[in-house]
């Protein structure tokens, strides 16, 4: 049972307030007309549906009725923030491959 | 009958509250404090069931939520409940219960013959080596498998009781209210945080309650008292017991459910039976516990071999003393104190046999000198008996506790006490994800590590001690609370000598050839097993649990895994951390379906939507459809009437003279904005940039895949005001839709979305005579033809109230729908009801609305569409903008391959041959029906209706090509063997060239 | 293989069952094989099986991460049902059907497939529609199914809340004869069992790191028992399908969202037939042990955790009590959940990939186990032959690029 900060309401509410509306980030082409059928199914259907570290829509559909974004491990369902439509995450794999990498480093030392 | 095994004092039981019960027929008497299990000790009953696969003879084994065999049928009637566990179950006067399994009954069970005969014959895994031939047989064998199997019986009538469910919040939620909880608890209270502690007991204290220990020189049971009874005291705790845990989610969300009236009668006499708590804390503490293992050896499953830990319980928190002569079987010193505590009752302790060979430290000092025989280094190899324990094979082992070492002797006793160690329940802490690890020094599983703001303390954590529990308790309190505390607690000398682990006594045959040597006695599954399961490959724990049923019961191998696994373990040559555990998922105790369900049932199911005029619809006798969560008027039946005659004098009312239609269910999307006009270009598939103000134009929205998602009439209310309108059961999915584009792809449009669908009433009147009776209450517009054309919209005021006029046609006929805010609805239609009445205005449901529109051709999206359709497919292509510069959403899929294809199911009309008959909603269409099965089939009957005003049958239906294939006969192959014929025609079939809506 | 049966059982039991023959080899891999696939559940032993016996080819490994049959296989409400609303979907799962009827007898291994009928329900007069849609397209393609009204689904199932005044009252019903429920594990273990005695490696706790290729095409895969040589690799691993597309850089249609399911605890026989309502989200059976298995939908986010949230079982549960009333006083005993592989049109992938020797069969969503036979003996064909199966020629993944789906949300929606 997700519990979710809206970044809009600024409180941390009940997963049941929102809807998952998929993986984030995805543009709409700009000129669907100009693109390849190959590119405009990939827009429509591929996703990249990563085990781990994935950067999606939430709606806060009994809330504000915002759509926003989430950084939320797909394993553990820990999620690491949540931002406004149009700003990028903070935290992505890589960030956290680095800190990972970084603390063993500082382990070792 | 006498009670024969309760003392005379002691306890935590009321003398003077006697509650009589009946077990299997029989009465007897118990005490109020007593559970169903240490009543039925008390009075002596041995056997409480009949194992599941060899139907053998079983008795209590422990005495709470571990208990594998007590399981029972309680209560009578509707108020049955299959499968509690005796040791739950708090006594009240009138309790009726009885076994689960055996016939005719457990005493004397037809089936034990079957599994003493047939067992040789079930080994795990048997059901996959055999009845496979034939296959048809599978099934009878399976009649007679299923009738043997399952527990308990379900009553055929509906539950009499009711549940309902709490949305919590609290700082520091503590699971357990033993030492360790107790403590925590308090520590936390005392900080001000809002606490909630539970416990699945009737009382807090959990071990305290049954301990002869002292904390700081207070008995324990009174100290017990004494943190609750404080707890109780502070505002910002919920103490609760009769509580349990059931279910630890993401983010900190626990389950736990409350037990109202469980310990008061079969039913709730006020109130809701169960509860739901459903909670969400900032921070956990579990303080859960541990259980006593068993231990495996031949016969260890018969009636009067218990867990120590209980036997001491049942003593000193129950008084009763569950035998006469005892012999106690311990791998370490826990059993010494059972040992003292069935002397200190007044029974005979036969001996302690310890595995270790050479025990020492306080309690087993303690036991030596109250004359008790220790006879280390042995173990109990088998126990024999018949339908109760009679004797115990004692014979001396090995110092690794693995062989035999010489000949055996046999004890004659009635109970045999098992103490082989203990588990920690990790149960709850797993059901997150987290792996419990096996921890050498504790010889158990203890919670691994989690993201959860998690604290652990006590026995769950491999911390067994009283004192050790409690300062675990109370720092964890501390930590979970943010504080810090000093306080520390002190319980005497409680040292202990090291414990053996050991978890299989050996037999001197090999572990096949053994008298069956039990690991979990609810399914059955014997050591025997376990390693014939490992000799078969299945050599994963999941596969042995799954090869072998174990831990699959309804206690969730709660006693018998860890022995499971060690048994495996060494089969496999490996240590039990390399074999690892099973993972524990929800619930930890069984939960009631309907506590899970609470409220959201019946009407609550799922919230039913009525519009303003509903009372008017129920009073006028109408018959409903539900769409989406909406109740709308199916039609308007009249006495002696069927339906199809009741749809035909509706739907001639609307085309000879008025009729009228509750359209408020409509979704209606009130839309502003100065980009409001380019934003519906990008979602509809036409073009919005000319509409002007007072004008309506039907839309249609696709996903981006190309397939109509959506349609509805959208209304220029002033240059950047629109009134869109969806369909009833779309409503809320367009808006989020609406909302979606807008925010991530556009949000430089200046556009905003506000749901309206409840702040309108609309009733929408059709038919030749609608203007006469919008005329008679409506002065302020002019409605003439010339004035208010087809697709106006004008403002006005209508029976005196401020209203919105469309004229908009859905049936074909001259149509005004008047919209007016949702509190006057109700008024509104009674008004033009009157103003109609001398027109005979009819009031009409979905089901002519349906008709009326397919006279015409018009889609229903959802009915004639399914997901799989474009505009071109249902001959909308002059919907679709074609010069629109922004490529509308779904545009672009119009080109690829498939949806481009000309052969692609088109939605058309179809005439019956025969004008009598209407072709069943759903058919499918092919174009020869001699063709052999499988048919090709090119389509299907999407609507198909009785025009009562044609006179034939009309229907629309999806063909491949069919628009290429107007004239065309095409035939639906019904299930009842008659094939219907059709001709594939224009799909309007009333008044083509509009000449009725203009009008 | 030695033969099990009656007898086998029998002779056994003299010698104390100390001498039975493990099911299957646990063989140490070999350097290179002619086909690898990756997952052990299932499909994959199910593809593994149908090579070796159909097609020949046994130089085959199975390389599983955890343990036979653990995925998705030991996690489902076992539901077996042919009545698919589309052609090729129906086709495909009709195959399957005809598959698991000798599957006990063809494998030497009790899978207790049991044919007790399949009731899908319909609770408004859309889902009639519907219902009559489906059941009329299945009997043309010659798939067994009637339409039923509400007496008849109550004669069939006597406790099922039959009141015309609920809240979304039972108008009626498909009916499929045929359907019914299997044992997974046992058909798991069949499979695997039948592909070991044709040699097929079957190698567990070996979890493939990375997909190998050179110049575009498959050369073998790096797997934590080190690297094994193939030119076809055939990833099955339901619930993990894009994390396999991702070590070759591709990506797939796919979504892996949790389903949950649960069971009560074991109670006398009381309901034979498996009973299945999209419209109130729930479906329910009742296993040989006495369990009512129960199925849930599908949480709505991406999750890898295999567990959901607790809403959606409660939901679930509300409808099983407005469903059965008197399944309100059974206990839930254990609740789970699994990790489906969600599509867009709710089919499934079985198919070549834009790389050489890489072969996907995923996207079965919350309705895969039905498929088994049938998804391991067409995916062979399509690895023996690297050319689709005719039945399994629709489900490229072309079709997410031409439109041409095979939109089965109607006859799929939750339930399985």
């Amino acid at each position: 049972m997700h519990h979710i900060y809206c970044p809009y309401c600024e409180e941390t509410r009940e997963e049941e307030e929102y809807s998952y509306t998929g993986e984030a980030h995805i543009e709409r082409p700009k000129d669907p007309a100009s693109i390849t059928d190959e590119a405009w199914g990939d827009y429509l259907f591929f996703r990249s549906n990563p085990r781990g570290i994935h950067h999606e829509m939430w709606f806060h559909a009994a809330g504000c009725r915002r759509y926003f974004n989430a950084t939320r491990d797909t394993h553990s369902y820990q999620i690491h923030e949540t931002y406004k439509m149009g700003e990028l995450p903070t935290i992505t794999a890589k960030t956290i491959a680095a800190d990972t990498l970084a603390a063993q480093q500082g382990d070792a030392s | 009958m006498s009670q024969v095994n309760r003392l005379a004092t002691g306890g935590r039981i009321d003398r003077a509250k006697p509650m009589s019960f009946t077990f299997n027929g029989k009465t007897y008497q118990g005490f109020d404090g007593d559970t169903l299990a240490s009543a039925m000790l008390a009075n002596g009953v041995g056997i409480v069931g009949r194992s599941f696969k060899y139907s053998r003879a079983r008795g209590i084994l422990g005495h709470g939520a571990e208990e594998p065999n007590a399981l029972m049928q309680l209560h009578k009637g509707n108020a049955t409940v299959p499968n509690p566990r005796a040791t739950q179950v708090e006594l009240f006067d009138g309790l009726t219960a009885t076994s689960t399994n055996g016939w005719p009954n457990a005493e004397f069970d037809i089936m034990q013959w079957v599994g003493i005969i047939g067992g040789k014959l079930m080994p795990p895994g048997f059901y996959y080596k055999t009845f496979m031939a034939p296959q048809k047989m599978w099934m009878t064998y399976e009649k007679f498998i299923r009738k043997a199997a399952g527990f308990g019986k379900l009553s055929l009538e509906p539950d009499p009781d009711t549940y309902d469910k709490l949305n919590v919040h609290c700082d520091v939620m503590v699971v357990g209210a033993g030492p360790a909880g107790l403590a925590a608890a308090l520590e936390a209270g005392r900080s001000g945080k809002r606490v909630i502690i539970v416990d699945e007991q009737n009382e807090f204290g959990g071990t305290l309650l049954g301990s002869k220990q002292t904390v700081d020189g207070v008995d324990a049971a009174a100290w017990a008292e004494q943190a609750t009874s404080e707890l109780a005291g502070m505002a910002n705790v919920t103490a609760m017991p009769r509580t349990t845990a059931f279910g630890y989610y993401d983010h900190n969300f626990l389950c736990a459910l409350e037990r109202r009236t469980d310990h008061i009668g079969p039913v709730a006499l006020a109130g809701t039976r169960q509860r739901v708590h459903r909670i969400r804390a900032h921070q956990v503490v579990l303080a859960t516990g541990a259980i006593e293992r068993p231990l495996v050896f031949g016969n260890n499953d018969l009636p009067g071999i218990m867990l120590a830990n209980s036997v001491s319980t049942y003593i000193n928190r129950y008084a009763v003393v569950p035998g006469q002569r005892c012999v106690v079987m311990t791998t370490n010193d826990s059993g010494y104190q059972t040992a003292l505590d069935i002397q200190s009752a007044g029974r005979t302790v036969v001996a302690v046999v310890d595995s270790r060979h050479a025990p020492d430290g306080r309690l087993v000092e303690a036991a030596k000198v109250a004359g008790i025989q220790v006879m280390a280094g042995h173990g109990v190899i088998e126990a024999q008996g018949g339908k109760k324990v009679t004797g115990a094979i004692v014979a001396p082992l090995d110092e690794a506790g693995d062989k035999v070492t010489g000949a055996g002797k046999t004890l004659s006793c009635d109970l045999i006490a098992v103490a082989g160690g203990w588990s920690p329940v990790v149960h709850l802490s797993c059901h997150t994800g987290s792996r419990p690890v096996w921890q050498e020094d504790v010889a158990g599983f203890v919670p691994g590590p989690t993201i959860q703001n998690q604290h652990l303390a006590g026995a769950v954590a491999g911390e067994y001690g009283l004192s050790q529990a409690l300062n675990a308790g109370i720092q964890a309190g501390a930590t979970a609370a943010g504080t810090e505390c000093a306080q520390v607690f002190n319980c005497g000398d409680e040292s202990e000598g090291a414990a053996q682990a050991l978890y299989l006594v050996p037999h001197t045959k090999p572990i096949s050839r053994a008298p069956k040597q039990f690991v979990d006695f609810q399914n059955d599954v014997t050591a025997a097993g376990i390693e014939l399961a490992a000799r078969e490959g299945f050599q994963s724990i999941e596969h042995v649990k799954r090869y072998t049923a174990m831990g699959f019961g309804t206690d969730q191998g709660k006693t018998g895994n860890v022995n499971g696994m060690a048994i495996v373990a060494k089969a496999l040559n490996k240590s039990i951390a390399e074999t690892g555990t099973t993972i524990f998922r929800p619930a930890y105790t069984p939960v009631t379906f309907g506590a899970i369900g609470g409220r959201d049932i019946g009407v609550l199911l799922d919230p039913a939507r009525h519009t303003a005029m509903h009372p008017w619809h129920v009073a006028n006798g109408a018959e409903f459809e539900n769409v989406g969560q909406w109740k709308r008027p199916w039609y308007f039946p009249q006495a002696g009437e069927t339906m199809q005659q009741t749809l035909n004098r509706e739907c001639l009312a609307v085309r000879n003279s008025v009729g009228m239609l509750d359209a408020s269910t409509l979704g209606k999307i009130d839309i502003q904005g100065k980009d409001a006009r380019e934003f519906l270009n990008r979602v509809y598939t036409n073009a919005w940039t000319k509409l002007a103000p007072g004008k309506c134009r039907y839309g249609l929205m696709l996903k981006e895949d190309g397939m109509i998602f959506d349609d509805g009439v959208t209304a220029c209310l002033s240059d950047h005001h629109f009134l869109m309108t969806t369909t009833s059961g779309g409503a809320a999915a367009v808006l989020a839709w609406l909302e979606l584009w807008h925010q991530t792809e556009w949000p430089e449009l200046d556009v905003y979305f506000t749901s309206v669908t409840d702040q309108w009433a609309t009733c929408s009147f059709a038919g030749p005579n609608s203007r006469k009776v919008l005329e008679k209450l409506c002065t302020d517009v002019d409605l003439s033809a010339e004035a208010m054309k087809f697709m106006d919209y004008r403002e006005g005021t209508v029976a005196g109230i401020k209203s919105r006029i469309f004229r908009i046609s859905f049936t074909g006929e001259l149509s005004f729908e008047v919209n007016v805010p949702a509190d006057q609805g109700h008024y509104m239609w009674q008004k033009l009801m009157e103003a109609g009445e001398e027109f005979g205005i009819t009031p009409y449901g979905t089901e002519s609305m349906h008709v009326l529109r397919a006279e015409k051709g018009f889609i229903i999206a959802g009915q004639d569409t399914d997901g799989s359709m474009t505009p071109y497919d249902c001959l909308m292509g002059w919907a679709v903008g074609k010069t629109k510069t922004f490529s509308f959403l779904g545009e672009r899929s119009f080109t690829r391959p498939d949806t481009a294809r000309a052969d692609r199911k088109q939605l058309v009309g179809l005439k019956p041959k025969d004008p009598t008959v209407v072709i069943p909603e759903g058919s499918q269409i092919v174009m020869d029906p001699n063709q052999p099965i499988p048919m090709d089939m090119m389509g299907h009957v999407t609507s198909s209706y009785w025009s009562e005003c044609l006179g034939h049958g009309i229907a629309m239906g999806t063909v491949k090509g069919g628009l290429a294939r107007m004239g065309e006969t095409v035939y639906c192959p019904l299930a009842d063997g008659r094939v219907l014929a059709a001709e594939i025609c224009s799909p309007v079939f009333y008044d083509p060239k509009g000449d009725h809506h203009h009008d | 293989m030695k033969k099990y049966s009656g007898f086998s059982l029998f002779k056994h039991s003299l010698s104390h069952h100390e001498n039975w023959q493990a099911a299957w080899r646990s063989p140490q891999p070999k350097k290179q094989y002619d086909v690898i696939i990756v997952g052990g559940g299932g499909h994959g032993l199910a593809t593994a099986y149908y090579l070796a016996k159909v097609h020949g080819i046994t130089n085959v490994a199975v390389l599983e991460k955890g343990y036979l049959g653990g995925g998705n296989t030991a996690r489902n409400t076992t539901i077996v049902r042919s009545n698919y609303l589309w052609d090729e979907a129906s086709k495909l799962y009709d195959h399957s059907l005809d598959l698991w009827k000798d599957l006990s007898q063809d494998l030497n291994y009790n899978v207790m497939f049991s044919q007790r009928g399949v009731l899908n329900l319909g609770h408004n007069l859309q889902d009639m529609r519907d219902i009559e849609r489906r059941v009329n397209a299945n009997r043309l393609n010659g798939i067994d199914g009637v339409v039923l009204n509400t007496a008849e689904v109550k004669e069939i199932v006597p406790v099922i809340n039959d009141s015309q005044d609920i809240r979304y009252p039972v108008l009626g019903a498909s009916w499929q004869a045929t359907g019914g429920v299997a044992r997974h594990d046992a058909v798991a273990w069949g499979f695997a069992r039948g592909a070991d005695s044709f040699g097929v490696d079957l190698i567990q706790q070996c979890e493939v790191t990375d997909i190998v290729t050179e110049e575009g095409a498959i050369v073998g895969v790096q797997t934590t028992q080190g690297f094994i040589g193939a030119n076809k690799v055939a990833c099955v691993t339901a619930g993990n399908s894009g994390v396999m597309a991702a070590m070759v850089g591709l990506r797939l249609p796919i979504e892996s969202r949790p389903l949950q399911a649960l069971v009560s605890e074991p109670v006398k026989p009381i309901i034979d037939t498996v009973v299945m309502s999209n419209a109130v989200h729930a479906y329910v059976s009742q296993s040989d042990k006495g369990d009512l298995v129960i199925g849930a939908g599908t949480d709505s986010y991406n999750g890898y955790g295999q567990r959901g949230s607790f809403h959606v079982v409660e939901h679930t549960l509300s409808a099983i009590c407005e469903l059965f009333p008197m399944f309100s006083r059974v206990r839930m005993n254990r609740a789970w959940g699994g990790v489906v592989d969600t599509c867009p049109d709710a089919c499934p992938i079985v198919s070549k990939t834009s790389i050489k020797g890489l072969y996907f069969n995923c996207g079965w969503g919350t309705g895969g186990f039905k498929a088994t036979p049938g998804s391991g003996h067409v995916f062979a064909h399509t690895l023996a032959h690297d050319e689709a199966h005719p039945l399994a020629a629709p489900f490229s993944l072309d079709r997410f690029n031409t439109g041409h789906l095979i939109d089965e949300h109607g006859a799929a929606g939750v339930a399985h």
